[in-house]
């Protein structure tokens, strides 16, 4: 802060809160991709950070920080979520898959969006390639797709700036079998 | 004839590693105990820092220092230290050098702690007092400060306009049909997508292992060394993915520097990551305000152009692009005046930005054809044909190659161009106006000088390897498939590799050169290569290819084979055997030929058809189809190439209906830093996009005949999407971005 | 992001006294897609953070009435995509879509989407002037940055305060809350002082001289559920989302507009109930009776639609670089209406 910013107190933990989690590092386990992490991170430790920071689970990328480009996306119970506008300690239930966690992990064959990425050349620099599969996958999981036209609306959340969006759309589509001329 | 992969739709050799996260990007390496820093920006414009307090930050768990310019280490005085290779005439903005501020957002400190989370708290409790001094930001309101741009090193590739030609004042006044227009861009940032980040990792021995954000390691190789004194051997730049450039990646960015300096300062490895409203804390494409005249006879024929520019820079360092160039080499007007000035502002020095000027220039000068071929009453296209040149007129010499006419052509009659409609607003359906224009593009097809490195191993794979980046550009695909077809191996037995200053030193990846450039050093480390196999060959006892010549053979399917008795055949593996054990390597340059180079301009060509909708009632635009035929040379991959262009397209678009950064310059600061409010395309701005590329053969240009497709791409596309609005609703748009405001 | 406490209650009563333990700075967290983007920003610092997920606010049931009550915490997708919603609310679920992303959506909470807070880029930058944002120098400055600066997705209607002059021009960013306000949905709570119910049109309010507090609840309430009426108006109505780029931008202006229409004689239909409500226009969804008035009893024509376009937008005023708005949101209330009434087909 620079004005006349006072010193801000790092908040005393209350006596006997009800679950009391605490202003400290606190030790928590995530499920990601099958397996159980265990993690040691201060509350305010976004889920996005808990994956690239803690537990180098690298593949899940940070392109704002701020929910507006779709690249940290990570799928939670199945849903695709932006993991840079979620705490890590509040997914403790959750089911997390990331990038990593989507090829099959015995054999190593891709999964059939990814594949398809690699096929239409869906990506150039692949930045937000992790986000867009994971979106993608998340997308295909929600079955609201029909055309197009709903390929491009519904994946609207992942900005790729190397302009690659016709080419996801065709690996999406091939994906998912539908006819490139429904609109 | 023996080509086996060149030329083909060979998907990413990365494409694996890309989706399936396993490529690493600067951020994330790691060392133990990596360090975190956070960086501090200015949120004054101008004036001095009179007080800085980090009391508080230094007191919470887990920071370890906070640098400013008050503790910073003594680093090197002479401002020549702190140039890049890619630095303009100046004097080279200094992080924290001194309590000068000089632009809004300047980095003023550097919060270091263990954890991010630690750090980025840390940051937001330093105070930071100023004294303000005014400032000034706005181009249009300081267009009488402009003067011509300091010359330097920038030059060679940055060529000044063109000298005049002919009488343009008496050809422009007398001229039946005249156009004077004018046109206004804004401020645009790069913002690819991954943040800028170095993870400086600091070894037992005082090395340095940096993972940089860069377009070119070598140039922060070079920074760093010059800045902080460190000999070459113990810098090391890697940066084997990068998370798009487009330009960005050209200059080391200042985390570079903040992260060296602390890793040296600490003796421990440190990570700086920029948030993205820092993205907008360096180079961007300048703002820029163009006046072109046009003196045309009734039948088009242009006798008067005239082509002046006007682009903002820092205050300390004179960024120059190529805007006015352009309409002079691609109309031969006889009479013709060019002219680009700068203003320096109280802002960050411009950073080349996709087809930097020429994107700029084209937009210009392809959008005042347009209206001056509305003035004639004749088709946009044709206007253009009539005043086709096969001769640089700038420069009086040929193109190396051009065949701009087939590209208007294929992709006219691609898009059905003929069924148009000429009259403006002649083409609705309900509420729902359609225009179709067209643009055309240019850009650079230039080489430099590159080195490559090659390693037969003993188990007869192939490893080439060359310090340039793969951007998002192919370059791990192209260059190995170079590689392949020139020692005649399959693609799972090559390996290109690169990014990294321990390779063999090439230029950054900017400006469509590294196809080329690069590329020739390939061909001729895997030739040199070749060569030493038939050394190897020729001394094997009773060789068949004991007198032959390199001419004489060619590779494929992992053989040698004579030209004359293909039947005559070896196995490199056999002749990897040969040589004791030990793999065969070798190192090449890939000179330009100057002196036939230098006889010819040498450009790549584009022409644009796009169709918009636009509400008649509402303003919004929609790109609902267009057609971009690329003249390119030699097309290594169409696939990757085909992905390079429509990416082009797509920033076309953004550039034309939604790319601005747009400045309060009352407080001299970007008010719409972030990627919600900067608008870029989303997937559902984009629909039908289609490329052709058209055949050309060039021997000029490079030994591969090739000429670069990352910026073709973009230089036609927004003045082929505001001449399908006029055409479309009769507005005639001069400021860029066309947001919906402005057709209402 | 300031480091905080963070609670996980499981109970209604639990999370509202944790809350009201330190009113000034506790905050509730459910998808948190705003709230962590402006603890980022340092626009928001609560000291506390009360993680609302485990309570079983998470349902969608019908009500005796014929209308449907929304869980505080069931997302905007599941909302949207909720075939109870999309048969009889589905201007709500077109509202809904039309905003952020589907990632966003996913995680956000209908109870959150009442408190997200402007886009306005001075209350987003801590080192600019902010009335809105501004209550102690440690979140930066006080002032309107927007009304002499950079103001293109600012407000239009109802920036004066009561004393004529104009404190904020930031508008609330939310689709969902247009929708809402035109289907005259009520907002549920429960607090220190037990459970009540806000009508949506009360529940958001105007900057007047205050402009820090966007909405009418009190200290310590939690949002609980959202009761929709039984009339949905599901034959007739659109949502009209004008911003600069296709999708995944705030609306510089939005409609949301229902109608009924009647077979009044041969020659055609006549509107015998019409609901019209705006966004990117004010601090709260802009919505008048009076422009609404207007309508019935008429036939669906563009004049018609005109007529209530003014009204609605009777006293707007531009601060610049929004002036567009005015003349934008007339065509755009057009428009939509005509969309609602199927004079026009919907893109």
């Amino acid at each position: 802060m620079q004005t006349a910013t006072l010193p801000t107190p790092v908040t005393q933990p209350r006596s006997a809160p009800p679950e009391p989690v605490g202003t400290g590092v606190r030790s928590f386990s995530l499920t990601i991709n099958g397996a159980e992490y265990e993690l040691n991170v201060a509350p305010w430790t976004t889920l996005l950070d808990a994956l690239r920071e803690y537990l180098d689970l690298t593949g899940t990328k940070k392109g704002c920080d701020h929910g507006q480009c779709g690249a940290c996306t990570v799928l939670v119970d199945g849903k695709r979520i932006n993991s840079c506008l979620t705490l890590a300690v509040m997914h403790e239930d959750h089911q997390i898959t990331t990038i990593e966690g989507l090829a099959d992990a015995q054999t190593g064959d891709l999964h059939p969006v990814q594949q398809a990425f690699i096929d239409h050349d869906a990506f150039q620099c692949g930045y937000c390639t992790p986000g867009q599969i994971c979106s993608a996958v998340g997308m295909i999981n929600e079955g609201r797709v029909k055309t197009d036209a709903d390929i491009r609306e519904l994946m609207s959340g992942n900005i790729c700036r190397c302009g690659a969006y016709p080419h996801i759309v065709d690996a999406i589509r091939d994906v998912m079998q539908l006819n490139p001329t429904a609109q | 004839m023996h080509n086996q992969v060149i030329g083909k739709p060979i998907s990413r050799v990365d494409g694996r590693a890309k989706v399936t996260g396993k490529a690493k990007y600067a951020a994330e390496f790691t060392a133990p105990d990596l360090l975190h820093g956070v960086v501090v920006s200015s949120t004054i414009t101008k004036g001095r820092i009179t007080h800085i307090d980090t009391g508080d930050a230094l007191a919470l768990d887990g920071v370890v220092k906070v640098f400013t310019h008050q503790n910073r280490p003594k680093l090197a005085w002479f401002d020549m230290s702190y140039k890049d290779l890619d630095a303009p005439p100046g004097s080279p903005f200094r992080p924290l050098h001194n309590d000068r501020i000089k632009y809004n957002g300047q980095p003023v400190a550097l919060v270091v702690a263990e954890t991010f989370e630690q750090a980025r708290y840390a940051a937001s409790l330093v105070k930071i007092e100023y004294a303000q001094e005014p400032h000034e930001t706005d181009l249009q309101h300081h267009l009488d400060t402009a003067r011509k741009p300091a010359s330097g090193l920038a030059s060679l590739l940055k060529p000044p306009p063109p000298k005049a030609r002919g009488n343009f004042d008496k050809a422009f006044t007398e001229a039946p049909v005249q156009l004077s227009t004018g046109y206004v861009h804004g401020f645009e940032h790069h913002n690819p997508m991954e943040l800028f980040s170095s993870t400086v990792v600091y070894g037992k021995d005082g090395k340095l292992t940096i993972y940089d954000k860069t377009q070119g390691a070598p140039n922060s190789q070079f920074y760093v060394s010059q800045v902080f004194n460190i000999p070459f051997r113990d810098v090391r730049v890697v940066s084997p993915y990068v998370g798009g450039g487009f330009g960005s990646g050209l200059r080391p960015q200042y985390q570079l520097f903040l992260a060296v300096m602390a890793a040296r300062e600490l003796k421990q490895s440190v990570r700086v990551s920029l948030t993205r409203q820092q993205m907008f804390t360096f180079g961007h494409r300048p703002a820029t305000v163009q006046h072109i005249d046009l003196g045309a006879q009734p039948d088009g024929t242009l006798d008067a152009l005239r082509h002046a520019a006007t682009a903002e820079t820092s205050r300390f360092e004179d960024y120059i692009e190529v805007v006015v160039n352009w309409s002079g080499a691609l109309y031969k007007a006889p009479n013709a005046q060019f002219d680009y000035n700068v203003v320096p502002l109280d802002q960050y020095t411009p950073l080349d930005m996709r087809a930097p000027g020429g994107v700029t220039g084209m937009s210009a000068i392809e959008c005042a054809m347009d209206e001056l071929s509305y003035k004639l009453g004749m088709d946009p296209l044709e206007l253009r044909l009539k005043n086709y040149t096969e001769e640089d007129p700038n420069e009086k010499r040929p193109f190396s190659s051009k065949q701009l006419r087939a590209c208007y052509q294929q992709a006219a009659e691609r898009f059905g161009w003929t069924k148009r409609s000429p009259e403006p607003r002649s083409m609705r359906e309900g509420h729902t106006l359609i225009g179709w224009g067209m643009a055309t593009g240019v850009w650079d097809a230039n080489q430099l000088p590159a080195r490559a490195e090659a390693v037969l191993t003993v188990n007869g794979k192939l490893r080439v390897s060359s310090a340039t980046a793969d951007i998002g550009t192919g370059t791990y695909t192209i260059m190995t498939q170079i590689a392949a077809d020139t020692l005649g191996l399959p693609l799972e037995d090559v390996l290109f590799r690169l990014g990294d200053t321990d390779m063999p030193l090439a230029p950054f990846q900017g400006g469509s050169l590294t196809a080329g450039t690069v590329g020739s050093a390939v061909k001729i480390v895997c030739e040199d290569l070749g060569k030493e196999l038939l050394k190897l060959a020729r001394k094997m006892p009773n060789s068949p290819f004991a007198k032959a010549k390199f001419d004489d053979v060619f590779f494929v399917e992992k053989q040698m084979r004579l030209k004359a008795d293909p039947s005559v055949r070896i196995d490199l593996q056999t002749l990897v055997d040969q040589n004791g054990g030990r793999a065969i390597r070798t190192t090449a340059t890939s000179m330009t030929n100057s002196l036939k180079q230098g006889k010819y301009t040498r450009y790549a060509h584009s022409a644009v058809f796009v169709e918009v909708q636009v509400d008649e009632d509402l303003g919004t635009v929609k790109v609902t189809r267009a057609v971009t035929a690329v003249a390119a040379g030699r097309i290594l991959n169409p696939k990757t190439a085909r992905s390079q262009i429509i990416g082009g397209m797509v920033w076309g678009i953004s550039k034309a209906l939604e790319e601005e950064t747009v400045m309060d310059h009352r407080y001299g600061r970007f008010m719409n830093h972030n990627l919600a409010e900067y608008h870029v395309p989303v997937c559902a701005d984009i629909h039908e996009l289609d490329v052709l590329f058209v055949e050309e053969h060039d021997d000029v240009v490079n030994p591969l005949g090739v000429k670069g497709v990352g910026e073709i791409g973009i230089v036609g596309m927004p003045a082929a999407i505001a001449n399908a609005i006029f055409h479309a609703t009769g507005k005639r748009v001069h400021e860029l971005p066309i947001t919906l405001d402005k057709l209402m | 992001m300031k480091p905080f406490q963070y609670l996980r209650p499981t109970g209604v009563d639990a999370a509202v006294r944790d809350l009201t333990a330190q009113p000034d700075a506790a905050k509730f967290i459910a998808g948190g897609t705003n709230l962590i983007d402006l603890m980022k920003e340092h626009v928001e610092q609560p000291t506390t953070l009360v993680d609302i997920n485990r309570l079983p606010l998470a349902t969608v049931e019908e009500l005796e009435d014929g209308g449907l009550r929304l869980g505080a915490l069931v997302t905007n997708a599941d909302t949207a995509y909720h075939p109870l919603v999309e048969q009889r609310y589905p201007l709500l679920s077109k509202a809904i879509l039309a905003g952020a992303s589907a990632q966003l959506r996913n995680m956000a909470t209908n109870g959150g989407n009442l408190f997200q807070r402007t886009r306005c880029y001075y209350f987003y930058d801590t080192s600019m002037p902010c009335n809105k944002r501004h209550s102690g120098p440690s979140q930066g400055p006080a002032g309107c940055g927007a009304l002499h600066g950079y103001n293109r997705i600012h407000a239009i209607l109802g920036t004066e305060s009561a004393d004529g002059n104009v404190h904020c021009i930031a508008t609330h960013p939310s689709d969902m809350c247009v929708a809402l306000a035109a289907l005259e949905a009520v907002v549920r709570v429960s607090g220190p002082q037990g459970e009540r119910t806000i009508p949506i049109a009360d529940f958001h309010r105007l900057p007047g001289d205050t402009p820090q507090h966007d909405n009418t609840l009190r200290p310590g309430e939690l949002v609980t559920a959202i009761d929709l009426p039984a009339n949905g108006f599901s034959h007739y109505n659109s949502y009209l989302k004008l911003r600069d780029r296709a999708s995944y931008a705030f609306a510089l202006v939005s409609v949301a507009a229902a109608l009924e229409l009647e077979r009044s004689d041969a020659s055609g239909d006549q509107i015998s109930a019409a609901r019209l409500a705006m966004g990117g226009v004010a601090h709260k969804p802009w919505r008048k009776t009076e422009a609404e008035a207007l309508l019935v009893g008429q036939r669906p024509t563009p004049d018609v639609f005109g007529r209530a376009a003014d009204a609605l937008l009777d006293g707007a005023q531009g601060y610049g670089h929004n002036t567009f708005k005015i003349e934008l949101a007339k065509r755009a209330i057009v428009r939509a209406l005509s969309q609602a009434a199927k004079l026009e087909p919907t893109e």
